[in-house]
């Protein structure tokens, strides 16, 4: 009969190979990132960024950016918390082929969703809307062409949030006395919280970035449909790199701004902590 | 009394077939069966939370089967708690009463009323989070029992505490029987505590309930 190993025989090896691995693995990415955005940054001097604050039309594309950008959230949350709830709570047939429909704009070259819209709304219903209202070329197309690739991002990140979210709560509320609206409103709405301000997030960063399709719908009209990542387009085709460069550090420094305010303001929420 | 005439459930794969039983008015019955047996399913039968395939659930001679869980009048305390994160202590005993409209005088007297008979008083302006196992069990006990409902649900509620914080719900329960005169049907694994607090037993086993001797301790 073998004799059973003294458990002090066997000593598992370091854990810090292991980890080395994956920090270098990780690290990678994480360095060509800080390398570009460093990059820019020696690229550029404070000059060429003080120039392009004091441009008008660069003045004009922020403010469009800005308000673009935010109308688009809101519109994403809109329709993304409905669809992730229902997504969630009901099942029926079909569900998995508009499933993958909802992930079209996520998949689709952001080029294709412009030209696609384009045609859409040279259908003669639209086109008589456009009389009356202007879309195409104009300020609303700028926000449709956002919200048509923001709110997908939205759409996935509600529906993992209500995915995530124990039933029992809600359950609890129907017992109380809620019907299902008030259940939502008074506990589902306030427990997904978090979710909401991180889909909210990344619809509006996802916004900010949007190029191509707003290129294609709203055109590139400056002090008229001219959004941040157009004015570097714009910039880049006449040559003038520094403006280019020195429009996306303003745009890394908005991203970076609004992503820190929302998600510090979202996780010092005391309840969130427990969610 | 809770009647369960002839009902059937079906959960996915899983199935209760033609099940029935009488749990009598303000008596506190405990649910036993092993683990996937369809306790909890059952209980959320009760509560409205399951759809029944077939067959009918009376609550004090009132036929409840299609009846909202709403509408029902069965307070239901789930093993966690299933405290509302973003609301605090007082506001959990106050939601049922907000939701029936009462006016604020009279919520405010039984949040009064509940949070002194629970010892919640020095906790009513407190989030969930950062209370005790035991804390949060008499919150939700609280919230179930502010409407005055005519049956109490719980399933598991002593499971996750200590033996010490165990004791003291039980004393709590009991409290809340002789105080009320709530029916109350409890799921338990706990031997010990189905002899404690049970007059009536019922065992879940193969898709069946059956009546079953109370627990001695």
């Amino acid at each position: 009969m073998t004799q059973p190993p003294s458990p002090t025989q066997h000593r598992p090896a370091s854990d810090r190979p292991f980890f080395a691995a994956l920090g270098v693995l990780g690290g990678t990415y994480i360095l060509l990132l800080l390398a570009t955005l460093g990059a820019d940054t020696f690229y550029t001097s404070p000059g060429h960024l003080w120039r392009a604050l004091q441009s008008p039309e660069i003045r004009h594309a922020v403010r469009l950016s800005l308000l673009t950008c935010t109308l688009s959230t809101l519109l994403s949350l809109w329709v993304a918390v409905p669809i992730g709830y229902l997504m969630t709570h009901l099942q029926f047939r079909g569900k998995a082929l508009l499933d993958a429909l909802l992930d079209i704009p996520i998949v689709l070259p952001p080029l294709v969703i412009g030209i696609s819209l384009l045609i859409l709304f040279q259908a003669p219903p639209l086109r008589a809307l456009e009389r009356v209202f202007p879309i195409t070329y104009a300020v609303p197309s700028i926000i449709l062409a956002q919200f048509m690739v923001a709110c997908a991002f939205a759409v996935r990140t509600m529906r993992a949030t209500f995915e995530q979210l124990s039933p029992r709560p809600e359950q609890v509320a129907l017992t109380l006395g809620c019907n299902r609206s008030e259940a939502f409103w008074r506990v589902v709405l306030p427990s997904a919280r978090r979710g909401i301000l991180t889909a909210a997030t990344l619809a509006w960063a996802r916004a900010l970035g949007e190029f191509g399709p707003i290129l294609v719908f709203s055109g590139a009209t400056r002090m008229k449909t001219e959004v941040l990542p157009t004015t570097v387009f714009l910039e880049l085709s006449v040559g003038n790199l520094e403006a280019a460069v020195a429009v996306s550090l303003l745009m890394v420094a908005a991203a970076v701004t609004v992503l820190v305010l929302i998600r510090s303001y979202g996780l010092n929420q005391p309840f969130n902590r427990s969610l | 009394m809770i009647e369960l005439d002839h009902i059937t459930l079906q959960v996915g794969a899983f199935r209760l077939t033609d099940v029935s039983c009488r749990i009598p008015r303000g008596s506190h019955t405990a649910l036993m069966g092993r683990t996937g047996t369809g306790k909890t399913t059952l209980l959320e039968a009760v509560c409205g939370l399951r759809t029944v395939v077939s067959g009918h659930i009376r609550i004090d001679g009132r036929d409840v089967t299609l009846e909202p869980p709403g509408a029902r009048g069965v307070g239901l305390v789930p093993q966690d708690g299933a405290l509302f994160a973003h609301l605090t202590v007082r506001q959990h005993l106050a939601f049922a009463l907000d939701v029936r409209r009462w006016p604020a005088d009279r919520i405010a007297a039984r949040v009064d009323e509940l949070a002194s008979w629970l010892r919640l008083t020095p906790l009513l302006d407190r989030l969930p989070l950062g209370l005790s196992g035991g804390e949060a069990q008499r919150v939700a006990l609280g919230r179930a029992l502010s409407f005055h409902p005519q049956v109490l649900c719980l399933d598991e509620p002593l499971s996750a505490l200590d033996d010490e914080t165990r004791a003291e719900i039980c004393d709590v329960l009991s409290d809340i029987r002789q105080r009320t005169g709530v029916t109350l049907l409890h799921i338990t694994h706990n031997r010990r505590e189905a002899a404690r607090l049970a007059d009536y037993a019922l065992q879940l086993r193969d898709g069946r309930i059956e009546p079953t001797s109370v627990p001695q301790t």
